[in-house]
């Protein structure tokens, strides 16, 4: 029973992590509006979506990670947990100080995503409903 | 979880913002100081941000250092005034009170963003802790 809830609930519980970590990605663009040389990053939530459910033929992302040819070499990972998934933001203005992050643009995502979180927080919450339902046998 | 990890973000601009907005009150109530602390005039001050990753992933905002401004000093003929040099010129702040006022404006806007950004991610946190309630 308990690995049917899981396994019902894995594809919400996968696409909250990645909307949380888009979250996550748009508080660091709008905390660094003003910073020097700052490049907006934004991830693309299909293909992280993807690369955190996989299977079904779909080819997982793998994170982004430096070559170690020598065995001195620094490991070191691409810093995210969807790694090509996260990309750098094509800019619309040019900065003189080089920040590419367009407040505008960063505001509406961060409004955006937010809301499709509360939107799988209430999907989560209504299954829990029904199935609290059909337990009860109401 | 990572909507701590919003706060520590956001929470790094805040104080960042805050800074700045400390410089430009500094710059604006000396803007007509002859005189500084170390006896010369009044040089404005800057602050400099730099991104800094914060604990757990995600990136901040910090001040690395604060400049001061490089600009001239303002020349100002007043003969009368004790300050003024041999050729009756006082030497006042190199502070642009224009620049300092739209610099003011600037720091407040992205102190509001970031705060509501905080306030976003709190009301998301307390949605997600109140799941199956």
């Amino acid at each position: 029973m308990i690995d049917r809830l899981e396994q019902d609930l894995s594809t919400i519980r996968n696409a909250m992590g990645v909307r949380g970590y888009r979250q996550e990605l748009l508080a660091s663009n709008i905390a660094n509006a003003d910073t020097p040389y700052y490049k907006a990053r934004d991830v693309d939530f299909k293909s992280a979506l993807q690369a955190a459910v996989g299977g079904r033929g779909v080819p997982t992302l793998q994170p982004v990670t430096l070559a170690r040819t020598q065995a001195g070499h620094l490991g070191g990972n691409g810093g995210s947990p969807y790694g090509g998934a996260v990309k750098y933001r094509a800019e619309y203005q040019g900065a003189v100080d080089g920040n590419t992050v367009n407040m505008d643009v960063e505001r509406a995502a961060f409004a955006e995503n937010a809301m499709q979180l509360e939107a799988l927080i209430l999907f989560v919450n209504k299954r829990f409903e029904g199935l609290q339902r059909a337990i009860q046998g109401q | 979880m990572s909507d701590f990890k919003i706060f520590a973000i956001a929470g790094s601009a805040l104080t960042a913002q805050s800074a700045r907005l400390n410089a430009v009150a500094s710059n604006l109530a000396n803007a007509d100081s002859v005189v500084g602390a170390d006896g010369k005039p009044y040089r404005a001050k800057q602050v400099v941000f730099a991104a800094t990753p914060v604990e757990g992933g995600g990136i901040g905002v910090r001040v690395t250092q604060v400049v001061d401004s490089a600009a001239p000093a303002r020349m100002q003929y007043d003969p009368a005034n004790p300050a003024a040099d041999e050729k009756g010129y006082v030497t006042l702040p190199n502070v642009n009170v224009v620049e300092e006022m739209v610099n003011m404006i600037s720091a407040s806007r992205a102190y509001q963003t970031n705060a509501e950004v905080m306030n976003t991610a709190k009301t998301l946190m307390a949605k997600t802790l109140a799941i199956g309630q």
